[in-house]
């Protein structure tokens, strides 16, 4: 299917890298990705295999362009979604208000209300994630990037989860349920055996690990089978997984003796990871596993046969399939490793920070490390990197709301925002004055169009 | 949309030509530096339920008592740890946690931070600790008294309620307004039916959640289908689906009616004041205000507060616009249930009921 438009594809992936496309070629790409989706109606003789090229994970759709756009429209969004965050909190602070009632008879107040109310607020979330001056030790000025840490953890390996998934041309959207039943295993294995120091971990981890990947291949495996879409398959999965913790939740083998919440036995002390640097800090061993896991994405896609073979996958199906490789294993595969990836990140949570098993334990993750990877441009050390910033985000979102009063879901409009910027990279370009067209000779077809995109922006 | 775009730009310009504060006023109000703080639960201080309840209590303190007050919302479970030590750090004399989903971290604090105070709502303690007081419920009393009013008021013989989930907070409604329905057919020989809730097994109708609220509309279209008049939800704001659902009955002829929980639905959700026949009102708000009044006079104890008809914690709110459709004789019948009930004549026991 895709190979009808050969020079039109390689113009959307040069527009990806280096910011040389028109909006016209842009338009043109997106328009090719409808035609190839509505070519997927064609019969084929492998419609597993054929589908998972046309739908929006293959090559050259909008959604392609978005996982693995520029790093400097990454940094840009991140800027943009600050900025108009800032504006936000200005324009629900009290003392703004009352300023701008007299805005033109001292404007200097409104302006210095402003620049106040939004500055004292990011203040706080860089004390709240990274250093806080005022803490009475050394130890205590550093906790808030211990904890910006810890938060990070869940959402890196899950984000690595997504990212891989994504490489392979498959978006997985099922890191939230991989993290609940990884969750139920791990927990399980941690409150109700008991064994000996290490071992018992060790369990725990594997148990967790076991269950994301069985969740996440099973996707894979109806995919491979059936050809029924991952989108639609993790999001039902999601589902499922939320709706059996919650009966399990209910049951006497998961309650605590003599409870009827929800909620399960506290875990042994023998099956929790250990703080890494003492018990001031939450940061436990899973931060550590996490580098480890980023280490091993990288080596998969960038050094190994596996690795490989999902990139071709990823890029073209069709061609991986005629040049030998087994599409079907593949997908299995790469859904099972992004499972056990966001089992890590239930392992961490069960294991980690909270110690037991609620209907809560997977908290946005799964949904948030889609972020993470589409910010992190599916790379193993952009999505790491991309998690430590979302975690800074959401422990400083704490510090924030305690010092200032800002609410806590401002640092949500500034995650969405983010998305929002990174899924429109002309947008961004344009705000920041970086499309390249304007400096070309305008033609008349050209001026035409870069007046439309401009009344649009 | 130019004119639209005139018309507000005119009245930013409007509003922003007033006059400038005289410099250098400022105002100052706390004369007390003791400090109640509260975090919340993953409902945030919006959910029209305990969260937001607990968060009026303190405010109300701080008006009424002249506080300082801190408050964090947890968005998951996992701030719940750093949100509680923050506020420790924050410098808080009294920490007020909200829900059972807390109570681990409360524990952690408050045993870390032993001269601290702490406030748990909804959850409490098997073995009790020194710093942490429990504000809990028999929710049970009041939803008893809600049970036998509905049972009196039908007029089609059935009577229903659905929970958001199957966790105990939510399922003591249930059981009181089971037994209340119970109760009101052995002492008049009728049989009004219960839908929605199997006090025996346990189990019953839910919906799964405390937010959507087209999921409680369908509910309640489906308890109406089957013939019930008066739905109560027990579900925070799911609730307004079953409202939604019996305002759409009430346009179509039906004579329908609805039995809020936790507050005065009457003044909380006021887009069903017509149909509205009565609330189970769990009194958060004052409990809170007097579990800090004490702590600042320096009368802390761990004593769990028990919410019960007998001290007024849970109540029946007022018929309010339904006051002419409820018989004088089933007031005064009311009055004697709960007047037994405080006396302890007549026992409500559900497997939720605080142990105390």
């Amino acid at each position: 299917m895709s190979d009808k438009h050969p020079p039109k594809h390689a113009a959307g992936e040069h527009s990806g890298k280096a910011h040389e496309a028109t909006p016209a070629a842009e338009e043109t790409a997106a328009v090719v990705s409808v035609d190839t989706a509505g070519g997927a109606m064609e019969p084929s003789a492998v419609p597993a295999t054929a589908q998972s090229g046309q739908l929006p994970g293959g090559p050259d759709t909008l959604l392609r362009k978005i996982f693995t756009g520029s790093g400097m429209v990454s940094v840009l969004a991140v800027l943009l979604a600050l900025v108009i965050g800032g504006l936000l909190i200005a324009s629900t602070d009290k003392q703004v208000a009352t300023t701008s009632t007299y805005l033109f008879a001292r404007p200097s107040d409104f302006l210095s209300a402003v620049w106040n109310a939004a500055t004292r607020s990011y203040i706080a979330l860089f004390q709240g994630s990274v250093f806080n001056p005022r803490g009475n030790s050394v130890a205590a000025q550093f906790a808030p990037f211990m904890e910006t840490l810890t938060i990070a953890t869940p959402l890196i390996t899950a984000g690595l989860g997504v990212a891989l998934a994504f490489r392979a041309g498959l978006f997985n959207i099922g890191a939230q349920g991989q993290i609940i039943v990884a969750g139920i295993l791990a927990a399980w294995v941690g409150f109700a055996l008991h064994l000996p120091l290490g071992l018992h971990l060790l369990l725990v981890l594997v148990a967790g690990i076991i269950g994301g990947a069985f969740w996440g291949g099973l996707v894979g495996l109806l995919k491979a089978r059936t050809g029924a879409h991952e989108v639609i398959l993790t999001i039902m999965f999601n589902y499922i997984a939320l709706y059996f913790l919650r009966y399990l939740l209910n049951t006497p083998a998961f309650q605590r003796p003599g409870e009827t919440n929800p909620i399960s036995p506290i875990l042994d002390p023998t099956a929790v990871y250990p703080q890494i640097f003492g018990t001031q800090y939450r940061l436990h061993l899973g931060f550590l596993l996490a580098i480890a896991a980023t280490v091993l994405v990288w080596w998969l896609l960038n050094r190994s046969t596996v690795g490989f073979e999902f990139r071709a996958v990823g890029a073209n199906p069709k061609a991986a399939q005629t040049a030998g490789i087994n599409v079907s294993r593949s997908t299995v595969l790469v859904m099972a490793i992004a499972g056990g990836l966001a089992g890590m990140s239930g392992v961490a949570q069960v294991a980690g920070t909270e110690k037991v098993l609620t209907d809560g334990v997977a908290a946005t993750y799964g949904f948030d490390a889609i972020t993470v990877a589409l910010l992190g441009r599916s790379t193993p050390w952009g999505t790491f990197a991309a998690g430590l910033l979302f975690g800074a985000f959401r422990a400083g979102a704490v510090q924030m709301q305690i010092q200032t009063g800002t609410p806590i879901d401002i640092v949500l409009v500034v995650q969405s925002l983010i998305v929002l910027f990174i899924a429109a990279p002309p947008l961004v370009r344009a705000v920041f004055g970086l499309n390249p067209r304007r400096k070309k000779p305008a033609r008349a077809a050209k001026s035409r169009q870069a007046a439309t995109t401009g009344g649009a922006a | 949309m130019a004119g639209l775009a005139t018309v507000s730009a005119s009245a930013l310009l409007l509003t922003a030509c007033g006059a400038p504060p005289e410099a250098g006023s400022t105002s100052s109000a706390g004369a007390t530096d003791y400090t109640g703080c509260i975090v919340s639960d993953s409902g945030g201080f919006d959910d029209q339920s305990f969260n937001q309840s607990s968060y009026e209590g303190l405010k109300k303190a701080e008006t009424d008592l002249g506080i300082k007050v801190n408050q964090v919302e947890s968005k998951t479970n996992n701030d719940f740890e750093p949100n509680l030590r923050a506020m420790v750090t924050a410098g808080c004399d009294l920490t007020v946690t909200v829900g059972f989903l807390l109570r681990d971290a409360t524990k952690a604090q408050a045993e870390a931070n032993p001269d601290s105070h702490f406030a748990i709502v909804d959850s409490g303690y098997e073995t009790p600790i020194a710093n942490v007081k429990p504000i809990i419920y028999d929710t049970a009393q009041a939803a008893f008294l809600a049970g036998y009013l509905a049972a009196g008021t039908t007029k089609t013989g059935t009577v229903a309620t659905f929970g958001g989930m199957n966790i105990p907070t939510v399922t003591i409604f249930m059981d009181g307004y089971a037994d209340g329905v119970k109760y009101y057919n052995e002492q008049k020989g009728k049989d009004v039916k219960l839908l929605g809730w199997n006090k025996d097994a346990q189990d019953g109708t839910f919906t799964g959640d405390f937010e959507k609220q087209d999921v409680g509309k369908q509910v309640t279209q489906n308890f109406l289908d089957q013939g019930a008049d008066i739905v109560m939800p027990v579900a925070g704001p799911v609730g307004k689906g079953a409202g939604a659902a019996l305002k759409d009955a009430k346009a179509a002829g039906k004579d329908v009616k609805l039995i809020w929980v936790d507050s005065d639905g009457y003044l909380t959700a006021p887009d069903y004041k017509d149909i509205m026949l009565s609330s189970v009102m769990k009194q958060m708000g004052d409990a809170v205000e007097n579990v800090v009044k004490e702590d600042k006079e320096g009368n802390f104890d761990n004593t769990p507060y028990v919410g019960t008809l007998a001290n007024d914690g849970v109540q029946l709110a007022p018929f309010h616009d339904l006051e002419s459709q409820v018989p004088a004789e089933l007031k005064s019948e009311l009055e004697q249930i709960k007047k037994d009930i405080v006396d302890g004549k007549l026992k409500v026991e559900s497997k939720a009921s605080p142990k105390a």
